[in-house]
């Protein structure tokens, strides 16, 4: 078996799992979030193997480095790590309905590196020959997974608040009944935020730190840098939103999603976009 | 006239205290940042002050554009966050200080009506007894209780950590400690950028903007190498470095080894490798259309010369062999670019074993001097990174209470509770300063616990 088979697995898995979660919020049948629950499970258990084996194939091919040191690598990680943090919140929580809003956006990544990227096994570029990339970049993709989660929260929020302030009684609210309820919702976005802010807290500091050490700079501004402060500033502002008079509710459930977005622009934006008019600047 | 004066200072008090103040500069950092993502910062290139046309590069040099995370409103915003989020703890600290401080030790009917956690039991057990048997529960299931008698009834007061509400505080001073450590490596910090040929030593320090630094030692670069995997990719550069003391090398700093992610200091200086670069050098010789008046020229990678005419000439590319470009030709060779003074750009090849190639190119152009190609010596430099930063350890300490203060800050909370013994009635009820839901179902297995303790 390898690892490039068990991502294809995952990559099924995570569709058939988001197809039963859109069929369970249709129908509401308690056995269709169970089954797509579990073949989020089963996805999850084939993308942890599938990891763990091109880490293996990595040092059989001689050129051993954890599986993280590309576009490729990175998303399939951020696919895992948005699977992880939703199963951790179904656990502890058990809303299944939040999986029809958290798996698309795992599935997403599947998809897009498994179709549409090289997935070949690269030796490691010098800059990246070091211990901190395992701690900077295992920090920085929980965290981004845990907004990916608060972004899907937030936009069950939004739904479910438009939806009962038009029209409570109409046929269109009924597909949110089956969501948690509002204040539930609230408190589970900030659940998640409270999860990927300490995170991405780290993962700049990780990030900080091996530039100090490798680059001498700890922080240059690279557009990469205040990308990643740019995030911090939006979730930290949600943070105060939640004490602020006039901030609360749909307010914070905006700033979520606007930070997930900066989140991905952050990851992907800064090298697809900005990479053409900053290459001379010592891109990272 | 003072009263208006006290108005107006307290308003703007309030001001900066306000939370809204906070998320409005929160906001604006977040949204100006991204104007230093997209305008390449420093100074910049020219194809891209081209392209943006000299009205727009004006408009953006008066705004700061190209060096804006430090240009002065960007500071003034930090400067702003800075005051906000003192005055806000400032404001705020009293009442939390006398929260963990001051504790109300006893159960009063405001209190009570305030509890979502709450629990009344009947017992007929003595209420000293009962005192008893409460203090010590609370000891062993919650922390030591404080005790007081009112009436003739027992209140009794226990708390979990308290402390945890100055956190916020914490994760607010570590953001300031963090611009301390920012301040104090600019003041007296640098960095800067040194290239040092192969068997070459340097003994000051390039710094992007004042004067070079002089370390009062130098390095020499002994050797500089590049590794490369099969399918082509750099895998390593490396860099042989030895400090020296007055021209002697010290013996714990001789030839180490420096790759990226593996930097030397040396006296508190650090030198990071970066990049490399071609330090070779070209030599030629040059003569009249008749062949007279030789004369020796000699041209490394990175400069130019100026030739007798007045035009410029660079090297742009070698090779020993002209055989595998040329066939039928033999031979070393050089390829050139001639910038004349009337400003046309001509490219040729010069030579070594083929003169009158080199004459015949010169005659076609109807001017002398004629170019012949000597051959070359070929160096390469190492591109290191030089850096001193005495305020990166405050920034670090600033990072760690962040990182602290921000994890106490969402996953400890504030745990209170208060029991209240009287003749025949006791009640137990609490609180905690986040997280409630979490702490009613430890509340409701405290107080079951504590109804067969007691009873």
């Amino acid at each position: 078996m390898t690892s490039s088979f068990l991502f294809n697995i995952t990559t099924i898995a995570d569709l058939i799992s988001m197809l039963l979660f859109f069929a369970f919020l249709a129908s509401r049948s308690k056995a269709l979030g169970f089954t797509g629950i579990t073949v989020a499970y089963a996805g999850f258990l084939a993308e942890t193997v599938a990891i763990a084996l091109r880490w293996k194939e990595s040092y059989d091919m001689g050129v051993g480095h954890a599986p993280l040191s590309n576009l490729y690598e990175s998303v399939v990680f951020f696919s895992w790590t948005i699977v992880l943090i939703f199963l951790l919140l179904d656990l502890k929580y058990r809303y299944r309905v939040i999986g029809a809003f958290v798996m698309p956006f795992a599935l997403l990544g599947m998809a897009w590196a498994q179709l549409g990227m090289n997935t070949g096994i690269e030796p490691l570029v010098p800059a990246l020959q070091s211990n901190w990339l395992l701690y900077h970049v295992v920090t920085c993709f929980l965290g981004y997974a845990a907004f990916a989660v608060a972004c899907g929260i937030s936009i069950m929020y939004l739904i479910k608040a438009n939806l009962t302030e038009s029209s409570p009684a109409s046929r269109d609210g009924r597909i949110a009944d089956i969501f948690p309820p509002i204040r539930v919702l609230d408190d589970l976005n900030y659940r998640a935020i409270m999860v990927g802010f300490p995170l991405l807290t780290l993962g700049i500091i990780t990030g900080a730190a091996w530039a100090n050490y490798a680059w001498g700079t700890y922080w240059s501004w690279d557009p990469k840098e205040t990308w990643s402060l740019i995030v911090w500033f939006v979730y930290a502002a949600f943070l105060h939103a939640r004490i602020t008079k006039g901030w609360v509710g749909k307010r914070a459930a905006w700033l979520s999603v606007v930070g997930f977005a900066a989140t991905i622009f952050c990851y992907l934006g800064v090298n697809l976009f900005l990479s053409g008019l900053h290459s001379y600047g010592g891109g990272k | 006239m003072k009263t208006r004066f006290n108005a107006v200072v307290t308003s703007v008090w309030n001001g900066f205290c306000s939370l809204k103040l906070a998320m409005f500069i929160l906001i604006s950092l977040a949204v100006l940042s991204i104007i230093g993502t997209v305008i390449p910062q420093g100074i910049p290139p020219e194809e891209y002050l081209a392209l943006i046309g000299p009205t727009k590069a004006r408009l953006y040099q008066v705004l700061g554009f190209f060096d804006m995370y430090h240009s002065w409103w960007f500071i003034l915003l930090l400067y702003l966050l800075t005051v906000n989020l003192i005055c806000c703890s400032i404001k705020r600290l009293p009442r939390i200080w006398k929260i963990v401080f001051q504790p109300e030790t006893i159960m009063t009917q405001s209190l009570e009506s305030s509890f979502s956690s709450i629990k009344t039991i009947s017992s007929k057990t003595d209420v000293h007894l009962l005192k008893e048997k409460t203090e010590a529960f609370l000891q062993t299931e919650f922390a030591k209780p404080f005790v007081r008698e009112v009436d003739g009834s027992f209140h009794l007061f226990s708390q979990q950590a308290p402390w945890c509400r100055f956190s916020v505080y914490v994760v607010h001073l570590s953001i300031i400690i963090i611009f301390i450590g920012a301040i104090i490596g600019t003041q007296f910090g640098f960095k800067g950028y040194v290239t040092i040929t192969e068997g070459q030593s340097v003994d000051r320090i390039g710094v992007r903007s004042g004067t070079d630094i002089i370390p009062g030692f130098s390095v020499r670069c002994e050797k500089f190498s590049l590794a490369q995997y099969p399918n082509g990719a750099p895998k390593e550069f490396k860099s042989i470095l030895t400090v020296l003391e007055k021209g002697v090398p010290v013996p714990e700093y001789t030839n180490v080894r420096v790759i990226v992610n593996k930097p030397m200091t040396y006296k508190g200086i650090t030198f990071y490798q970066s990049s490399y670069g071609n330090a070779g050098q070209y030599f030629f010789t040059t003569t009249d259309l008749e062949g007279k008046n030789l004369t020796d020229l000699t041209m490394s990678s990175n400069s130019s010369a100026t030739l007798p005419d007045g035009s410029s000439i660079h090297v742009l590319e070698t090779t020993p062999d002209i055989s595998l470009y040329s066939p039928g030709l033999s031979g070393a060779a050089a390829q050139l670019e001639i910038h004349t003074p009337g400003g046309n750009t001509e490219q040729v090849v010069v030579y070594a074993n083929h003169p009158e190639l080199n004459i015949q190119h010169a005659k076609n152009h109807g001017k002398g001097p004629v170019l012949h190609y000597k051959g070359e010596k070929q160096a390469v430099y190492t591109g290191l990174q030089v850096a001193k930063d005495p305020g990166v350890w405050v920034v670090w300490a600033g990072c760690a209470l962040m990182v602290a203060g921000i994890y106490i800050a969402f996953f400890l909370s504030h745990r209170r509770i208060w029991v209240r013994i009287q003749k025949g009635r006791v009640t137990i009820g609490g609180n905690a300063h986040k997280n409630p839901a979490s702490f009613n179902l430890f509340f409701d297995q405290l107080s079951e616990k504590y109804t067969s303790h007691i009873s």
